[in-house]
C-alpha cells in the first residue's frame, strides 16, 4: 500500500492523512489521546507489584524477576530512538495503535508464559514487545501536542508525561487488589496478567480513536508565532532529527537530561532506607510505615512537578526553568547534606523539590527542544534524547548503591551511608548546569532548507475526516 | 450536520474522553494519599 506519490505507505485509518481535525475539532480532545496512552505504559513503574508472587509461584530470584522491568526499560530506550522518525512519518494514530498492540501483547504474551512455567515468555513479552509499546508510547503523541498547544508547549507535554508518573500510581493498588482477589499461584497472576492486557487495549483505544493532527497552517486563534520567538532560543526554523544529533545543542540537552534524572533517581531509589537512615539515631526515628508514605510523598513531588513546573517553563524560559531544576536542585542536595539529619521537615521538603525538579525535567524537555529544533521532527529527537533517561536510569542506582555499600563495610551508619553521593549528585547538577549554560541558538546550516518544498504535504484536500 | 450539532457532540465527547482518562487517575490518587497518611502516623 503506498500513497499517490509513492513516497511512503499508507496505513488507511491508521494513517496520518486519516487523522487531520475538521474545523471544528477541539485541541482539549488531544492532551485526555495522550493522557490514556501514557496513564497506561505508565505501569511500567508498578511491575514491583509482580515481582513477589512470580518470585514464589515461578521460584525465581529477585534478579530473574526484574529481568522483564529492565528490559522493558532497555526496549523503551531502543525504540523511542530508532523508532522516532518511523513515528513522525506515519503519524501518531498509527504510533498509539502500534503501542497499544505491542503493550497489550506483552501482557497476552506473559499471562501465558505463566501459565505454561515458560518464565521465557514473560521476559519476551512484557520486556521485549511491551518495551517496544513503551518506547513507541511515550513519544507518540508528543510531537502532535506541541503542534496543536505553540502557545503552551510545556503546559501541553507536561500532562502527557505527568500521565506516565499517574500510571504507576494507578496501577499500583489496582494490580495488587487484582492479585488479591485471583490469587498468586501461577493460575492467578496469569488471570492478571490477562486481564492487564484486556483492559489497557480498551483504555488505549481512546487515544487511537480520539487524536488528532491539526490542518498544515494551523494556529491557535489569536496567536502568532512572532510572539514566542521573542525569546532568543526559540526558533521558527526545522531541524531534522538526523541534523540534529549533530549539534552541540542536542548533546548539551542530552548531559542536562541524564543528570538531572540521576539526581532524581538518587534519592527515588533509596528513599524508604534513607530517611530510616538519616533519623535511625535521633529522638524521632522514621517506622517502615511511615517511610512508605514518605515514598508516596515523593511520586506526588515527581508528578505534580511534571505539570507544574512544564506550564511554568511556558512563562519563564525552558532555559530559566533548567536553571532552577539544576541550580536550586543542587541547593537542595546540599541542604540535605549539610542539615538534613538535623531536622525531619527540611530533609523531606528538600527531597520533595528535588522530586518535582526531576518530574518538570522528563516534562519540559520536548518543548525545549521544539525551542531549539522547531517542530518538524521535534518527536523524533526527543525519541533519539531519551537514551539520556535509559543511561541515567543505570548511572543513578548504581552510584547510589554503591557508595552506600562501601560506606557499610567500612563501618558507617546512619546519613553518613550517603553523604558522598549527595555530593557526586551536587557534581553532576553542576555540570548539567554548565551544559544548560553553553545551549545557544542552532546554527542556521543545521536548518531545513524551506519545510514546505522539502517535506511531502501531510493532507491534500478531501483528506480531512 | 449544523455548527450547532458538533458544538453538542463535541462537548459530551470532551466530557466522556476527559472522565475516560480522570477516574483512573482519581483513583490512583486516592489510593496515593491514603498511603501517604502513614507518614505522619506512621
Amino acid at each position: 500500500m503506498r500513497d499517490e506519490v509513492g513516497q511512503r505507505p499508507n496505513f488507511g485509518f491508521l494513517d496520518r492523512s486519516h487523522t487531520v481535525a475538521p474545523p471544528t475539532w477541539s485541541r482539549w480532545l488531544v492532551p485526555p489521546a495522550a493522557l490514556s496512552v501514557h496513564l497506561a505504559i505508565g505501569q511500567a513503574y508498578a511491575w514491583s507489584v509482580f515481582k513477589p508472587p512470580l518470585e514464589s509461584a515461578l521460584g525465581l530470584s529477585g534478579t530473574l524477576s526484574a529481568l522483564p522491568f529492565q528490559l522493558g526499560i532497555v526496549m523503551l530506550g531502543l525504540s523511542a530512538a530508532f523508532g522516532g522518525t518511523l513515528v513522525e512519518r506515519n503519524g501518531p494514530r498509527w504510533a498509539m495503535f502500534v503501542s497499544a498492540i505491542c503493550f497489550s501483547s506483552g501482557f497476552l504474551l506473559s499471562a501465558l508464559g505463566v501459565y505454561t512455567h515458560q518464565y521465557w515468555l514473560v521476559v519476551l513479552g512484557y520486556g521485549f514487545v511491551g518495551g517496544i509499546g513503551l518506547g513507541i508510547g511515550y513519544i507518540s503523541p508528543v510531537s502532535t501536542l506541541i503542534k496543536w498547544f505553540p502557545d503552551r508547549p510545556g503546559m501541553a507535554t507536561g500532562i502527557a508525561i505527568m500521565g506516565f508518573g499517574g500510571g504507576a500510581l494507578i496501577a499500583s493498588p489496582w494490580s495488587a487488589q487484582m492479585l488479591s482477589s485471583f490469587g498468586t499461584d501461577t493460575g492467578g497472576i496469569a488471570t492478571a496478567f490477562l486481564v492487564h492486557g484486556l483492559v489497557y487495549a480498551v483504555f488505549m483505544s481512546l487515544g487511537v480513536f480520539l487524536i488528532r493532527v491539526p490542518p498544515d497552517g494551523w494556529t491557535p486563534p489569536g496567536w502568532s508565532p512572532a510572539r514566542t520567538t521573542v525569546r532568543r532560543l526559540v526558533t521558527t526554523a526545522n531541524v531534522s532529527a538526523r541534523n540534529a544529533i549533530r549539534t552541540p545543542q542536542f548533546w548539551c540537552l542530552w548531559i542536562v537530561l541524564c543528570f538531572n534524572v540521576t539526581a532524581g533517581i538518587g534519592i527515588l531509589e533509596k528513599a524508604a532506607p534513607m530517611i530510616q537512615d538519616f533519623f535511625a539515631d535521633t529522638a524521632t526515628p522514621v517506622a517502615a510505615g511511615a517511610a512508605a508514605g514518605f515514598v508516596a510523598l515523593l511520586s506526588l513531588a515527581n508528578m505534580a512537578g511534571r505539570i507544574v513546573w512544564s506550564s511554568t517553563s511556558d512563562l519563564i524560559g525552558r532555559k530559566n526553568i533548567y536553571r532552577v531544576y539544576l541550580g536550586v536542585g543542587a541547593l537542595l542536595y546540599l541542604s540535605i547534606a549539610h542539615f538534613g539529619d538535623n531536622s525531619k521537615p527540611i530533609f523531606i521538603i528538600c527531597a520533595l523539590g528535588i522530586l518535582s525538579f526531576y518530574g518538570g525535567g522528563f516534562a519540559t524537555v520536548p518543548a525545549y527542544l521544539k525551542d531549539l529544533f522547531g517542530t518538524y521532527q521535534v518527536g523524533a529527537i526527543h525519541g533519539r534524547l531519551l537514551t539520556a533517561w535509559s543511561t541515567a536510569g543505570v548511572l543513578g542506582p548504581l552510584i547510589v548503591n554503591a557508595i552506600a555499600d562501601a560506606q557499610e563495610h567500612a563501618g558507617r551508619t546512619g546519613p553518613a551511608l550517603y553523604t558522598t553521593s549527595l555530593y557526586i549528585m551536587i557534581g553532576l547538577l553542576a555540570v548539567g548546569f554548565v551544559a544548560n549554560e553553553l545551549i545557544r541558538p542552532v546554527n542556521s546550516r543545521f536548518h531545513e532548507p524551506a519545510p514546505a518544498e522539502e517535506r511531502e504535504p501531510l493532507v491534500t484536500k478531501g483528506d480531512a475526516s | 450536520m449544523t455548527t450547532a450539532d458538533h458544538g453538542s457532540r463535541r462537548t459530551g465527547l470532551m466530557v466522556l474522553a476527559w472522565l475516560w482518562v480522570g477516574l483512573p487517575l482519581a483513583y490512583g490518587v486516592y489510593e496515593l494519599i491514603l498511603k501517604l497518611t502513614q507518614l505522619f502516623v506512621g
